[in-house]
C-alpha cells in the first residue's frame, strides 16, 4: 500500500520542476491518442514544435494566441488567490470585446480610441465578474455556479447584438462593424500579427505580480484567500477584498476581449474566443497561480493550439488534440501540485 | 396574453416541457448524488458532451440504440471515477478538477468524433428512439398523449426520481451517502467508509449525466453536434441548489426550467414583437441565478460539500 504523508517543507527545485513534469506527463498521455489517430507521435509533435515555435513568424502567431491567455491566466490566477472562484472570464472577455469594438467604432485619434477601448473592455469585463461576487458577498450565492452561469447570459447578449443592431445589413453576416482603421492596434514587426496588445499583456504580468506580492491590496488578497477567519481577526474587510479582487480579475478578463478586438479580429463575431476564458484556468493552475508563471503558461498553450492546427494539415491527427491536452494539463498539474504538500510513503506490507 | 395561455395548455407544449425535463433530470439527480456525497461535480458539462458522442458513436455503429444507452452510461461512470480519483482519492480541489474533467471529457469527445466520423458538411445521424404510448394511460385526454406517448427515456426518468428519493431516504446505503456528505467524520467512526461511499454515489452520478448525453443524442437531437449539450451541464448543477439537494425538488426544478425553455422556445416560434430570441435564451439562466440568489438565503447545502476527506487528519 501507499500512502500519501504530510510534507514539512518542499525543495525549491520541486516548485520548478512541477509544471514541466505535469506537461511531460501530458505529452505522453497524449501521445496515445496520436497513436490511435494512427501518425506517428514524434512527427507529431515536431510538427507541433516547428509550426509554433520554429521560426520568427510561427512565434509571432503563437505570442498572439499567448496575449489574450496571459490575461485570462491573470484574471484566474488572482481571483483564486482570494479564493474567489472565478469561472467567469469567459463572460468577462466578451463583455470586454463587445464593449471596445462599440469606443472602437467611434472616429477619434487612434492612441485615444486605444487607450479609450482598453478601458471600456476593462470596465465591461470589471463589471461582469462584480455580479457573482456581489451575489456571493451579499446572498451566498456559489460563485463557481453563478460566474459559470454568466458566461451564457453574455455570450448570448453579444448574439443578440451580432445578430439585432450589429448585423451586417450587406452581407447579412452575424458580425459586428469594424472599428475605425486608427483604432487598429499598430503592428510591432512588419509582416506579423504582432501587435501592441501582446506586449501591455506581457508588460501587466510583472505588474499583477508586484500588485499581488508587494503592495498592501495584493497581501489582503493572499490572506483572505488563504485563512479568511485570520483575515478577519486581523482587521481586512474580506467582503471588500474579495469584490476587488472580482473587479480586478474581470478587468483583466476584460482586455483580453479588447487585445482580439484590437488586435486581431477588428471586429466581434460570435467564436471571438475559442474558450480562452477557460483556458486562463488552465493558465493559472500551470502557473501555480503566479502571475509570473502565468507567460510561459500561456505561451505553452498558445503554442500547442497553433502547432495542433498545422499538426491536423500535416498528419491528419483531429486538432481538437490541442482541448484534450489542455484538459490533460490541468488534471496532471492538479496531481503534481499534491506532490508539494505530501509525499507517497510505502506502507503496510513489506515486500 | 390568453393566446400564450392557451398556448401553455395544449399537448405539444406539455409534451415538449417532458422532454426539454428528461436530460435535465438526469443529469440534476446524478449531481445531486455526488454532491449529496460532498463532491461537486464541476466534470458534468463534459461527462455529459462525452457521453453523448461515446452513446452516439456505439449506437451508429452497431446499430443499436440500447447498446448506444450503455456505453453513454458507463462512459458517465468511468468519467465519474475519475473525478472520484482526482477529487475523492486524492483530494484535489473539486472545483478545478470538475473543470479539468470538463475541458477533458469535451476535447476527447470532439478529437474522437472527429476521427471517426471525419469532417462532413451533414454530420451524420441515426434513427433514434420512437415514442412509445403507454396503452391505455396514453389514452388520458391532454395528459395522456403529453406524457405518456414519449420515448423510453423519459419514462426511465419520471421512474427515476421517486427511485432516488427512496435510494437516498430509504436505504442503508443512502444513509451512508448523506452521511459522508453531512458529517464524514462521524460517517466514518460509525464504520461507514467514507472514500468508497463517496466514490459510488460520483460513479452513479455519472451513470445518471450518461443517461442525460444519451437522451441528447438518441431521443432529442439523433446526432452529436459541438452544441448538444450547451449548457444544460452547468444549469443541472444550478437545478441542484434550486432543488435544495432533495431528488422531488431537483425534479421540479427540472421541469420549471424546462417550462421556461420551452415557453422561450414558443415565444420565438411565434416571433413575439421585437424581442430578440437570444433574450429569451438568455432568460433560463437568469431566471436560475435569481432563483439561486432568493433560494440560497435558506439553502442547505451538504456540509461536507468541497471538504476532501483524509482520515488520518483532522
Amino acid at each position: 500500500m501507499f500512502r500519501l504523508e504530510a510534507r514539512t517543507s518542499t525543495p525549491a527545485w520541486f516548485n520548478l520542476a512541477l509544471p514541466l513534469l505535469a506537461i511531460a506527463a501530458t505529452l505522453i498521455l497524449c501521445s496515445g491518442l496520436i497513436a490511435i489517430a494512427g501518425a506517428g507521435v514524434v512527427e507529431a509533435y515536431g510538427v507541433m514544435l516547428s509550426a509554433s515555435l520554429g521560426d520568427s513568424y510561427a512565434l509571432t502567431e503563437t505570442l498572439v494566441r499567448a496575449a489574450p491567455m496571459i490575461f485570462t491566466g491573470l484574471a484566474v490566477a488572482i481571483a483564486f488567490r482570494a479564493k474567489f472562484w472565478n469561472i467567469g472570464a469567459e463572460g468577462q472577455l466578451l463583455a470586454g470585446a463587445v464593449a471596445s469594438c462599440f469606443v472602437g467604432a467611434i472616429p477619434m485619434p487612434g492612441y485615444l480610441a486605444m487607450l479609450l477601448m482598453a478601458l471600456a473592455g476593462a470596465a465591461a469585463g470589471a463589471l461582469v465578474a462584480l455580479v457573482p461576487a456581489t451575489l456571493r458577498v451579499r446572498f451566498k450565492v456559489d460563485d463557481v455556479v453563478s460566474s459559470l452561469l454568466f458566461n451564457s447570459v453574455i455570450y448570448y447578449a453579444l448574439m443578440a447584438l451580432i445578430e439585432g443592431p450589429w448585423k451586417d445589413t450587406f452581407s447579412g453576416y452575424p458580425i459586428s462593424p469594424p472599428i475605425e482603421d486608427s483604432a487598429n492596434f499598430p503592428v510591432l514587426v512588419e509582416g506579423t500579427r504582432l501587435h501592441l496588445g501582446v506586449v501591455v499583456a506581457l508588460i501587466a504580468a510583472p505588474l499583477c505580480w508586484f500588485l499581488i506580492a508587494r503592495t498592501t491590496l495584493g497581501f489582503r488578497i493572499r490572506v483572505t484567500g488563504e485563512n479568511p477567519e485570520a483575515a478577519r481577526y486581523g482587521g481586512i474587510n474580506v467582503q471588500r477584498v474579495l469584490l476587488s479582487t472580482a473587479l480586478l480579475s474581470g478587468a483583466l478578463a476584460g482586455l483580453a476581449g479588447v487585445g482580439e478586438v484590437g488586435g486581431v479580429h477588428f471586429q466581434v463575431m460570435s467564436d471571438i474566443s475559442p474558450g480562452y476564458g477557460y483556458s486562463g484556468i488552465v493558465v493559472a493552475m500551470l502557473a501555480r497561480l503566479n502571475p509570473l508563471g502565468v507567460v510561459p503558461a500561456a505561451i505553452f498553450l498558445a503554442a500547442v493550439m497553433t502547432g495542433a492546427e498545422a499538426m491536423s494539415r500535416a498528419t491528419g491527427v483531429p486538432a481538437f488534440l490541442s482541448d484534450v491536452i489542455q484538459g490533460t494539463a490541468l488534471l496532471a498539474m492538479l496531481v503534481a501540485l499534491l506532490f508539494t504538500a505530501y509525499r507517497v510513503r510505502r506502507v503496510g506490507a513489506q515486500t | 396574453m390568453s393566446a400564450v395561455f392557451e398556448q401553455i395548455f395544449q399537448v405539444g407544449f406539455l409534451a415538449a416541457i417532458i422532454r426539454i425535463a428528461t436530460p435535465l433530470a438526469f443529469a440534476t439527480l446524478g449531481e445531486m448524488f455526488s454532491e449529496r456525497a460532498g463532491v461537486l461535480n464541476l466534470g458534468i458539462e463534459g461527462i455529459m458532451l462525452l457521453s453523448a458522442m461515446a452513446g452516439f458513436t456505439a449506437a451508429s455503429l452497431s446499430g443499436s440504440l440500447w447498446l448506444g444507452v450503455l456505453v453513454a452510461v458507463l462512459t458517465g461512470m468511468l468519467m465519474g471515477a475519475l473525478h472520484a480519483l482526482f477529487t475523492v482519492a486524492l483530494g484535489l480541489s473539486q472545483h478545478v478538477c470538475g473543470i479539468g474533467v470538463t475541458l477533458f471529457s469535451s476535447g476527447l469527445a470532439y478529437f474522437l468524433y472527429r476521427l471517426i466520423f471525419g469532417q462532413q458538411s451533414v454530420p451524420p445521424s441515426i434513427t433514434g428512439f420512437k415514442p412509445l404510448a403507454i396503452p391505455l394511460l396514453s389514452d388520458i385526454p391532454v395528459l395522456g398523449p403529453a406524457v405518456f406517448n414519449q420515448f423510453t427515456l423519459v419514462y426511465l426518468a419520471i421512474i427515476a426520481v421517486p427511485l432516488a428519493a427512496f435510494v437516498l431516504y430509504r436505504t442503508p446505503w443512502g444513509l451512508s451517502v448523506r452521511m459522508v456528505g453531512e458529517n464524514p467524520r462521524a460517517a466514518d467512526s460509525a464504520g461507514v467508509s467514507v472514500i468508497a461511499t463517496r466514490f459510488q454515489a460520483v460513479i452513479l452520478g455519472g451513470a445518471l449525466m450518461g443517461l442525460a448525453g444519451a437522451f441528447l443524442t438518441m431521443a432529442q437531437f439523433n446526432a452529436f453536434t459541438f452544441g448538444v449539450v450547451s449548457g444544460r451541464g452547468w444549469v443541472a448543477i444550478a437545478l441542484v441548489v434550486f432543488g435544495r439537494w432533495d431528488p422531488w425538488r431537483s425534479a421540479g426544478a427540472a421541469l420549471l426550467f424546462a417550462f421556461v425553455d420551452a415557453l422561450q422556445l414558443r415565444m420565438q416560434a411565434s416571433g413575439l414583437g421585437q424581442v430578440p430570441y437570444e433574450a429569451f435564451l438568455m432568460l433560463p439562466f437568469i431566471f436560475t441565478i435569481v432563483a439561486m440568489a432568493v433560494m440560497s438565503r435558506n439553502a442547505v447545502a451538504p456540509s461536507a460539500l468541497l471538504k476532501p476527506f483524509r482520515r488520518e487528519e483532522r
